[in-house]
C-alpha cells in the first residue's frame, strides 16, 4: 500500500462483448473469448506458482505469474488459451509464465488440439531474463512441433502491452494471426530503438510513428498477419473462429513460400522509410488517410491492395 | 577462437566456408565421409530483415538436399539489429522464419548444432544459437539477453547491484557461464582438444528431444520450469 | 518485501457458495487479491505482500475497517501488492467478497 494522494479509479466496469479488448485483464478477455462457462483454469492462482526470482529485486509477484492457461471452448470447438497480462509486469515473460505456456502446446500436440494466444507481452521479463529467454526458445519449439502434427496455433494480438521481443517471435511462429489496430507487433520496442539507436533513429514519443512502423493496420497492409479486426472482445472472437478455418501446415513448401513472400516484400518495399511510402507502393491512393480511417473504410481498401499471407507463414 | 581457428581445426581434411557481409557459408569435412553444411553468422554482426533471411534461405536450401548433412550453425552476432527500417518490414517474421528454416532442416533428418564462439544477444540468440538442435559453446562465448548497463536502466538498479545479485543466481545476468546453468547449452567444448573430434562425439549420440529445461534444473538454473511445464501437460491431457 | 498478516474476528459470514475468487492486477497503483474459505465463520485472515516498506498502520486500519463492515467471516484472504492506495485496497475486498457471493 501507498499513501493516499488521490481519488480512488473508478471500479472496472463488468465486461461485455462490445468491451474494449485492449483495455480488458487476460480473465475478461477469456470470458468473453470462450463459449461461456466453458474454462477450466490449469495452475490457477490458487496454486501460488509464482515467481522464484522477483522477490531478489523487491519486486511484487502475482499468482499466475502473468499468464492463464487452460482449456475451454469456442463456438463448441475445443480449444485450449494462453493469455497474457500486459498490466502486470508488462507482461513480460519469466521461468513459470513461459513453462506454462511450453506445457500447454506440449499437451496440444500430444491431443492435437489447437491452441489460441492472446499475446500481451513486451518480450522476455529482464529480472529472470536467461530463463525467460530459454522459456521463449522452448515455446517456439513446441509451436512448431505442434504445428508439425497438424495443430492450429493462433495468436491475438491486441493488448495494452502489445507484443514485442521474444513475444513477437513466437507469434511469428504462429498459424494465424488476428490483430486490431491498437495491436503492435515488433521485435525491438519504440523506447529500445530509441535508447539504442537515438531519437533521429526513432522517435518514441511520435505515437504516430509507432502506429505507422508496427502497429495492427500497418502489418494487415504488409501481411504480417492474416485478419484484421475491431477492438473488442467479439470481434476478436469472430476473428479467432475464422483463424482456426486456416491450415496449420508447416512444412518444406510452406517455408519455401514463405521465404518467397519475405523476399518479395524486401524487394517491393524494402527501399522505404516509412509506412506511408510502403502503402502508397500497395496502391492505396491517400496513404496518410490510413491512420484515421475507420475499420470498414480500411478493411474496402485493405482487403483489395494488400499483401496477402496465405499458406505462407 | 577466430572463424579461421575454429574451422580448421573442425575441418582437418578441409573446408570451402567464405564469409560475405558477415554472414558465413560453405561445407567442410569433417573426415573422408562426412561432410558438414556450414552457415553462421560472424563478426557480431547484427542481423536485421536482410541478413535474416540471406540465412533462413541457405538453410532452407540444405533443409532440401535428399541427403541430410549435419548443419553446423557458427554464431558470433549483436543482438538483432534495432532500427526502424527492419521492423517496418516484419523483423519479427523474418527472424521466426529463420528459426522455423533451422527446425524444418532438422525435421528432414539434418543434425542442426548450434557453436557459439562469440557474442549473441536478444531475438538474435532465439532465432540463430536458441534454434539449433543442439547448442555446444567454446569458452570466451559471450550470450546475453541483455547487457546489464541497459538492464540497470530499466531497472533502475546500478550495476554494482545487479552485479552483487548476479553473484547469487544465474538467472539473469549475461554470460556462457549462466546461460549454460539455466540450460541453454549441451556442453562447453575445449579448445585445446581438435574440435574434429568434439563434433564427431556430439554426432555420434543420438538426437534427443528438447532437453534444456531438465538440464536448467540438474544445473541449478531453472528449478520451476520443468516441473511446471510437465504439470501442465498433465493437466491439459487428463482434462481432454 | 514486507509481509503482513492479520487475524481479524468478524461477525457477518461470508456469502455464496463459491469456493475461490481473484479480483484485480499486481500493476502500479493496484494488486491482486485472493480469497478462498476454509477460516472459522466468526474468523477472516488476511496475509499481504507488498513492497512498499512502512505501511503496516494503514493496512491494520483498512482491513480492520473492512472486516467491521463486510461479509468476510470464513474467508482466508491473500494480497499481492503493487503499491495501491487504501481506497483502491477496499475497492478491491468488497469486490472479491460480493465475487465470492455469486454462483461460478
Amino acid at each position: 500500500m501507498t499513501s493516499p494522494t488521490a481519488a480512488a479509479p473508478h471500479a472496472p466496469l463488468p465486461a461485455d462483448p462490445h468491451r474494449s479488448w485492449y483495455e480488458e485483464s487476460a480473465r475478461g478477455r477469456l470470458s468473453h473469448l470462450l463459449d461461456a462457462g466453458s474454462f477450466s483454469e490449469f495452475l490457477g492462482p490458487q496454486r501460488r506458482e509464482l515467481s522464484p526470482h522477483l522477490a531478489l529485486f523487491n519486486l511484487p509477484r502475482q499468482f499466475d505469474d502473468g499468464i492463464v492457461v487452460g482449456a475451454g471452448a469456442l463456438a463448441g470447438k475445443p480449444v485450449l488459451v494462453a493469455a497474457q497480462e500486459g498490466r502486470f509486469m508488462g507482461g513480460a515473460i519469466g521461468e513459470v509464465h513461459g513453462a506454462k505456456l511450453t506445457g500447454l502446446l506440449h499437451a496440444a500436440r500430444q491431443m492435437k488440439r489447437d491452441v489460441v494466444i492472446l499475446f500481451d507481452t513486451g518480450g522476455v521479463r529482464l529480472q529472470e531474463a536467461n530463463a525467460g529467454e530459454l522459456a521463449i526458445s522452448e515455446i517456439i519449439r513446441a509451436t512448431v512441433q505442434a504445428r508439425a502434427a497438424g495443430v492450429r496455433v493462433v495468436g491475438l494480438l491486441g493488448g495494452r502491452a502489445g507484443c514485442y521481443g521474444g513475444g513477437s517471435l513466437i507469434a511469428g511462429c504462429c498459424s494465424a494471426l488476428v490483430i486490431s489496430e491498437q495491436g503492435r507487433l515488433s521485435v525491438s520496442g519504440p523506447e529500445v530503438i530509441e535508447t539504442n539507436k537515438g531519437v533521429e533513429e526513432f522517435d518514441s514519443k511520435d505515437r504516430a510513428l509507432v502506429w505507422r512502423t508496427m502497429g495492427g493496420k500497418h502489418r494487415y497492409l504488409i501481411g504480417g498477419v492474416d485478419l484484421f479486426v475491431a477492438d473488442t472482445v467479439a470481434a476478436f472472437r469472430a476473428g479467432a473462429l475464422a483463424a482456426l478455418d486456416r491450415p496449420p501446415t508447416l512444412d518444406q513448401a510452406v517455408l519455401a513460400a514463405e521465404q518467397a513472400r519475405l523476399e518479395r516484400r524486401l524487394a517491393r518495399f524494402g527501399d522505404t522509410a516509412d509506412g506511408t511510402e510502403v502503402w502508397a507502393r500497395l496502391g492505396v491512393n491517400q496513404p496518410t488517410d490510413v491512420p484515421d480511417m475507420d475499420l470498414d473504410d480500411f478493411l474496402t481498401i485493405a482487403n483489395r491492395q494488400r499483401e496477402g499471407a496465405d499458406a505462407a507463414r | 577462437m577466430l572463424p579461421a581457428e575454429i574451422l580448421t581445426s573442425l575441418f582437418p581434411a578441409g573446408h570451402q566456408v567464405t564469409e560475405e557481409g558477415g554472414l558465413l557459408a560453405g561445407t567442410g569435412r569433417l573426415d573422408g565421409q562426412t561432410t558438414v553444411d556450414v552457415v553462421g553468422i560472424t563478426g557480431k554482426t547484427y542481423p536485421g530483415v536482410d541478413e535474416a533471411l540471406t540465412l533462413a534461405g541457405r538453410i532452407l536450401d540444405i533443409a532440401a538436399r535428399p541427403a541430410p548433412a549435419p548443419l553446423l550453425f557458427l554464431v558470433d552476432s549483436g543482438s538483432q539489429r534495432m532500427s526502424r527500417r527492419d521492423e517496418l518490414m516484419g523483423l519479427s517474421e523474418t527472424l521466426a522464419h529463420l528459426a522455423k528454416a533451422l527446425w524444418q532442416a532438422e525435421r528432414a533428418g539434418h543434425r542442426t548444432i548450434g557453436l557459439l564462439y562469440g557474442g549473441s544477444a536478444a531475438g538474435a540468440f532465439i532465432a540463430t544459437a536458441l534454434a539449433c538442435g543442439e547448442l555446444v559453446a567454446l569458452p570466451g562465448a559471450w550470450p546475453e539477453v541483455m547487457d546489464l548497463p541497459s538492464m540497470a536502466r530499466v531497472t533502475k538498479l546500478s550495476v554494482d547491484v545487479l552485479k552483487e545479485k548476479a553473484a547469487t543466481t544465474p538467472v539473469f545476468a549475461p554470460g556462457l557461464d549462466n546461460l549454460f546453468a539455466t540450460g541453454a547449452i549441451a556442453e562447453i567444448w575445449d579448445p585445446a582438444q581438435p574440435l574434429s573430434d568434439q563434433l564427431k562425439a556430439v554426432l555420434a549420440r543420438p538426437a534427443t528431444g528438447d532437453e534444456r529445461a531438465r538440464w536448467g534444473l540438474d544445473r541449478g538454473g531453472r528449478q520451476k520450469a520443468a516441473a511446471i511445464a510437465r504439470e501442465v501437460e498433465q493437466l491439459a491431457l487428463a482434462h481432454g | 518485501m514486507e509481509n503482513l498478516r492479520y487475524e481479524l474476528s468478524t461477525t457477518k459470514p461470508a456469502g455464496g457458495t463459491r469456493a475461490v475468487a481473484l479480483v484485480g492486477v499486481v500493476a502500479s497503483g493496484n494488486l491482486e487479491v485472493l480469497l478462498e474459505r476454509g477460516e472459522a465463520a466468526d474468523r477472516c485472515v488476511i496475509d499481504i505482500a507488498t513492497p512498499a516498506h512502512g505501511f503496516a498502520d494503514l493496512w491494520q486500519a483498512v482491513t480492520a475497517d473492512f472486516a467491521a463492515r463486510s461479509a468476510a467471516g470464513g474467508l482466508r484472504i491473500t494480497i499481492n501488492d503493487g503499491g495501491a492506495r487504501p481506497d483502491t485496497v477496499a475497492l478491491r475486498l468488497a469486490q472479491g467478497v460480493r465475487l465470492m457471493e455469486k454462483p461460478e
